[in-house]
């Protein structure tokens, strides 16, 4: 089998982003190649949402250079499938899951289009690969958190991206949902180019071929393993990290290298 | 009652109760599948402002509306948006100013006494042809606009977060949204009041949302049921010889209270 030279998908350089005056990121660079299953770690408020949402061009920095697919993320960010926190979308809201997978195909400036057979065909595919067209006629009141997580990742995928960001997907599912998720992203990772931001550590080794930590700073370490850098840089307090996922036979001793110096 | 139809204000009224009602249930549905109540009541409220100064500087009380009206809607809504978890303070000062300086500059117009009540709760026995051409010509720019832009609004409702990521002009439409609340009100305030405006926005759409799979589906249920809450209500106030806004929003209430107890019952079952 040919392997097809790794391309770039996103990059960072000397990027610096700073909130209502309140610096968020720092002089980060970031480069994310073609097939790679990249976790984005760190503290809560540490930049990790602001950090994807550069990439998608949501936010921009006052300084430094973002590129997707080789282009400003403005004209570009259609080719990602963006899983947002589930916190944005109401949870009352009248819709069937079928209706917010269909919202993945909007684009602007059309109006009165209604949706084609090609577009149904689609939203059944990605829907079928998230194995949930049986519910597809459920509200999205009616599914499980876990449920509707795969709704939201099957609508990032009806528009054939070629790299899939999730901002935590995991945060309102149970553990059986998190693992049957991760497992879908595993297999979705077969194809394209995945990067979630986390909190839960599980998934660092079984999944996740590379870790980004995020505090103000960035490392990119291209190994599924939290390296004790990471930890000075993403925790103050290793020893509260330690007592919550199952951390100790994953955080791996310095081995040298880039970030480990 | 069929005597009470022969008369041409009772049809007026009735004409009115139903084209509110629809205006209501298709606004009500982005007011609550958005989340944003408190900010329509914020606009009605602050519509009040506008009367008071058309009044004081003699201008037509329409103008007067509207102006202030829009101008309050721009400034909550982008308040709003700015910061959503943050922006209930600032609506509920300017709710509170709208409706002080309608007050203030009312009792410095000389010789003129507006009925307060009147904005409150509206007159809907004494609507003219004109508010009802207003009305019905709002309902047809808001369906051309709703049918325009259905899924982009849906969207944007939904999820603006991912809405923006797909190049949807979220913020653009949010205002539109707004603005569009904004000129219900301006209609309705003389009609039915802003009191009724709040509850024909918010009742109806409530009860419809917790049953239906889309905002269409919602917006005809909405509807349906303020018309039905302002046949009965308007039938119970010239029967009892009551004021017509209190006996419509009294209507909607009761059935919300009954739905809600209903809901309960049926989860507990």
């Amino acid at each position: 089998m040919k392997r097809e030279p790794t391309r770039e998908v996103a990059s960072l350089s000397g990027v610096t982003f700073a909130y209502n005056g309140h610096q968020v990121l720092e002089g980060v660079d970031l480069d994310l190649e073609e097939r790679d299953f990249a976790a984005i770690i760190g503290p809560n408020g540490g930049g990790k949402t602001t950090l994807m949402k550069i990439l998608l061009g949501l936010l921009r920095p006052q300084r430094g250079q973002v590129l997707l697919f080789g282009e400003p993320p403005q004209r570009t960010a259609h080719r990602v499938g963006y899983v947002p926190q589930d916190i944005h979308a109401n949870k009352h809201f009248p819709i069937s899951a079928l209706d917010v997978v269909l919202m993945g195909l909007l684009r602007p400036g059309r109006l009165f289009r209604r949706y084609s057979r090609d577009d149904h065909r689609a939203a059944e595919e990605a829907l079928d690969q998230m194995e949930m067209w049986p519910e597809r006629h459920k509200r999205m009141e009616e599914l499980s958190g876990g449920q509707r997580q795969r709704v939201f990742i099957a609508r990032a995928l009806v528009s054939n991206p070629q790299a899939l960001f999730l901002d935590e997907p995991t945060a309102s599912v149970d553990a059986m949902g998190q693992t049957d998720l991760y497992s879908h992203l595993k297999r979705l990772n077969e194809r394209i180019t995945i990067l979630v931001v986390t909190h839960d550590l599980m998934v660092l080794s079984s999944y996740v071929k590379s870790v980004i930590c995020v505090n103000r700073s960035l490392i990119h370490h291209h190994a599924p393993e939290v390296t004790p850098d990471m930890l000075r840089l993403g925790y103050r307090c290793p020893v509260e990290l330690l007592g919550h996922g199952h951390l100790p036979h994953r955080v791996l001793p310095c081995h040298g290298g880039p970030c480990c110096e | 009652m069929s005597e009470w139809l022969q008369l041409p204000f009772v049809q007026n009224a009735l004409l009115g109760g139903l084209l509110a009602g629809i205006l209501c249930g298709i606004m009500g549905t982005y007011v609550v599948a958005n989340r944003i109540a408190y900010l329509a009541g914020g606009i009605a409220h602050a519509a009040y402002g506008g009367v008071g100064l058309a009044l004081f500087f003699g201008l037509s009380p329409l103008l007067g509306v509207l102006g202030f009206t829009l101008a309050g809607a721009l400034i909550m809504g982008w308040l709003y948006l700015r910061e959503r978890h943050r922006a209930d303070t600032a609506i509920g000062v300017l709710w509170a100013f709208g409706m002080a300086v309608g007050v203030l500059f009312t009792d410095l117009t000389p010789g003129y006494n507006v009925d307060l009540m009147s904005y409150l709760f509206g007159s809907i026995l004494a609507i003219s042809r004109g508010s009802l051409a207003a009305m019905a010509a709002l309902i047809v720019a808001i369906g051309l606009f709703v049918i325009c832009f259905y899924r982009d609004l849906a969207a944007v409702s939904y999820d603006d977060e991912f809405a923006r990521a797909r190049g949807i002009p979220v913020t653009a439409l949010q205002l539109l949204l707004i603005v569009s609340v904004a000129l219900s009100v301006v209609v309705l305030i003389r009609v039915v009041g802003l009191i009724l405006v709040i509850a024909l926005l918010t009742i109806a759409p409530y009860m419809a949302e917790k049953r239906c799979r889309s905002l269409a589906s919602m917006m005809v249920m909405s509807s349906l049921l303020n018309c039905l809450f302002a046949v009965v209500g308007l039938g119970l106030s010239i029967r009892f010889n009551v004021t017509s806004g209190p006996a419509i929003i009294c209507v909607a209430s009761l059935a919300y209270f009954a739905f809600m107890g209903w809901l309960a019952l049926r989860r507990r079952a």
